[in-house]
């Protein structure tokens, strides 16, 4: 699949593009995933106590093992020619992260979200805090610093309010962070007033809070308890980006904060029409429970949430992505690879053939500008 | 602006529930004692709550027409001739803990239907409720009741204890097989765990839309466990589950397969073809824009015209008027709906009653 000439340089079969091609298309890429060559790489950035916590005692999240419960199709979830010559993981080389990603697609702008042990889910709440800080110094001493394409995700120890609002004042003066970071599954409903502080701190520094999928909530990741495979996890995490659509919309948090905007990383976005068809319907019956909710749950959510594209829907019929695409919104989608990981989707070549021209630039360029805090 | 609805079948249809005190008189003398000795009168979810608007139309409660079949007749099979109405109970035998209480309270519950509604009016048919909690007492309550044409499906709600795909239901769903008893799935939980990924929501609003979360969670399931591939007759009913919802989540799921099919080797082909073949959802709640523009596109989403089977949803408040179907149905398409679906759906509905 391949976009309209001539937004790709040349089209190539198989072929990644690797010599110096001339960007025509200044892309902004909303999910890149930077990584540490190991753990050692925070000490430098984590005060000597939570140092010798961590390594005494780990990283202990809501979740009864140390990674992820369900094993990815490939190591560490990513792409198979990501890992690095010089050894360390996919997305720690910074070298073959502008050779491999940023020259070859032309991407103007890569807005960066850490994952793994960053403090998110941590339940010693002292070292979640101290772990986000220094996530958030390596990642500008790392990444952003040496290259200004790319842009921080503002990490915040979520669960514990205070401390996270202090993170984003902390941070947030530095412009080279562009969004506040967060995962779909908190450990409550995500528009729960445990959370208003973050928002409003994000708010008031023009920040969008990003919410990526994965994390782990304490419960089951379904109501209805614990699948045993990766294909219903990673098909599900369009359920718990539902979940914290319909939280933020039923609590008021758009009402109390109309400027706040909320972007839904790496769970598609085709989930998002029906759930504003449904949120409506059953707003129409039960407002009498939320009068603190002054419009239709869709126009809340058509005027404050994004979706970004990875991993993008592939009906067998594009027309039904084009629909989707409709009725959400164009100016609602940012276009996302998720590099390094493994079901990374190419710039070039994520969209459908058919896709309009001037809509797929302004998914992969134009949308983004209306969200994110970035330069000129 | 009337439509022939002669002959419709309503695959969801809920007569007004008893209190566990009066499942008394359908227990044996040492259950009896038992509940009432531990004083278990009243036995109620928060699913429904029994003033909510969405738990009753307006003039449906004023006139109380779910309470008896007579009434429950006059509001909907008399008015429209439907042919047949599927009774979906809602006591909410899920949530006990105990399994025993779950399988007495089970059995109670079939009885009084059959006794309260299906020998009052030969149109109804019904949903056998299962207790869940153990696939072996479930089992039982299958055999208890397939001799009885009257049942045509057994039932569970979509938020449980695990997944409903998992092996450990297997034994159920051979049962249900063997006898012919379709699968029905509605929404509602056991609340043994927070209906999100992400605990419990605040308000019933966000409760009740998250039910088709639970769907997505169980058509995934269904698919990656295989129960299709061991039980290649079986057919799965999301029952107010919502419609719209469905078709992006199997492009995730078909694409997520594609990638990680490595996992779940028995599935041979994409998810989206599995759920086309086995999977059903009733009409009520329909989840689509409003008006009719949208309808076709929307329905060509599904890929297939045998998908949805009409419901009323009685007496929750899901229209008004006769908005029963979403507007802008072709003739044919709503006459497969209202007929054809649901009889190929459940093969008990053609069961003839032995005299």
């Amino acid at each position: 699949m391949m976009l309209d000439a001539p937004l790709a340089p040349e089209a190539e079969s198989n072929q990644r593009p690797a010599r110096d091609p001339q960007p025509r298309l200044a892309i902004v890429d909303g999910d890149v995933h930077p990584a540490v060559r190991s753990l050692a790489d925070l000490k430098p950035y984590l005060p000597a106590r939570w140092w010798e916590v961590l390594t005494t005692y780990g990283s202990r999240r809501r979740q009864g093992m140390t990674y992820e419960p369900y094993p990815k199709s490939a190591p560490l979830a990513s792409r198979r020619d990501a890992w690095p010559e010089e050894g360390g993981r996919p997305g720690s080389s910074l070298n073959l992260m502008r050779r491999q990603f940023l020259d070859a697609y032309g991407i103007a702008f890569g807005i960066l979200g850490p994952l793994g042990i960053t403090g998110h889910n941590e339940l010693n709440l002292d070292l979640a805090g101290a772990l986000a800080s220094a996530v958030n110094d390596w990642q500008r001493e790392v990444f952003t610093r040496p290259e200004p394409r790319l842009r921080s995700g503002l990490v915040v120890p979520f669960d514990d309010g205070p401390a996270a609002v202090k993170e984003i004042e902390r941070c947030a003066p530095d412009p080279a962070f562009a969004q506040v970071f967060m995962l779909t599954r908190t450990c409550e409903p995500a528009g729960n007033r445990r959370y208003w502080p973050i928002y409003e701190a994000a708010e008031r520094h023009g920040l969008p809070v990003a919410m990526h999928v994965f994390g782990a909530s304490g419960h089951p990741y379904t109501g209805a308890g614990w699948p045993s495979y990766y294909v219903e996890e990673g098909a599900g995490h369009s359920t718990s980006c539902q979940t914290v659509v319909t939280s933020l919309v039923s609590e008021g948090v758009f009402e109390r904060f109309p400027k706040l905007k909320v972007v839904l990383v790496e769970g598609g976005f085709a989930w998002l029409a029906p759930l504003s068809w449904r949120l409506d319907k059953v707003f129409e019956r039960m407002r009498s429970e939320v009068p603190h909710l002054k419009r239709k749950p869709s126009e809340y959510i058509r005027q404050h949430i994004w979706a970004t594209t990875q991993p993008i829907e592939e009906p067998a019929d594009p027309k039904h992505l084009f629909d989707m695409m409709e009725w959400i919104g164009w100016d609602r989608l940012l276009f996302a690879s998720d590099y390094p990981h493994w079901d990374f989707d190419d710039p070039l070549r994520a969209f459908p053939a058919g896709m309009p021209r001037e809509r797929s630039r302004q998914i992969l360029t134009a949308n983004a500008k209306a969200v994110y805090r970035l330069p000129g | 602006m009337s439509q022939d609805w002669a002959g419709a079948i309503d695959c969801d249809f809920h007569p007004r529930m008893p209190t566990a005190r009066a499942l008394r008189a359908y227990m044996d003398e040492r259950w009896r004692h038992i509940t009432e000795v531990r004083g278990i009168n009243a036995w109620e979810s928060i699913a429904y709550p029994p003033n909510a608007p969405l738990t009753m139309r307006p003039d449906w409660r004023e006139s109380g027409a779910d309470a008896d079949p007579v009434k429950a007749a006059q509001a909907t099979l008399d008015r429209f001739g439907f042919a047949h109405a599927i009774c979906n109970c809602l006591f909410p035998v899920q949530t006990f803990r105990d399994e025993n209480l779950a399988a007495v309270f089970a059995r109670a519950l079939n009885d009084w239907l059959a006794a309260e509604w299906l020998a009052k009016d030969a149109r109804l048919r019904g949903s056998v409720v299962l207790p869940m909690q153990s696939a072996e007492r479930a089992v039982e309550e299958i055999e208890r009741r397939a001799d009885d044409p009257r049942f045509v499906q057994v039932l569970m709600l979509v938020f449980g204890e695990q997944p409903l795909g998992k092996s450990v239901y297997w034994p159920v769903y051979a049962a249900a097989e063997r006898h012919g008893f379709t699968v029905g799935i509605h929404a509602g939980s056991s609340y043994h765990h927070a209906v999100t990924g992400s605990g419990w929501p605040s308000y019933y609003l966000e409760d009740y839309a998250a039910q088709a979360l639970g769907f997505h969670t169980q058509a995934g399931s269904f698919v990656a466990e295989g129960v299709f591939t061991k039980f290649p007759k079986l057919k799965v009913v999301l029952i107010e589950s919502g419609v719209t919802w469905l078709p992006p989540y199997l492009w995730r799921l078909s694409k997520f397969w594609r990638g990680v099919r490595i996992e779940v080797p028995w599935v041979d082909r994409p998810p989206e073809e599995v759920v086309r073949e086995h999977v059903r959802l009733t009409t009520q709640p329909f989840d689509g824009p409003p008006g009719a523009a949208h309808i076709g596109r929307i329905l060509d989403q599904l890929g297939s015209d045998e998908m949805l089977l009409f419901a009323t949803d009685f007496p929750h408040w899901q229209y008004d008027g006769e908005e029963m179907l979403p507007a802008g149905l072709s003739p044919d398409l709503r006459r497969k709906i209202l007929i054809d679906n649901p009889l190929a759906t459940y093969p008990r509905l053609s069961l003839r009653r032995p005299t």
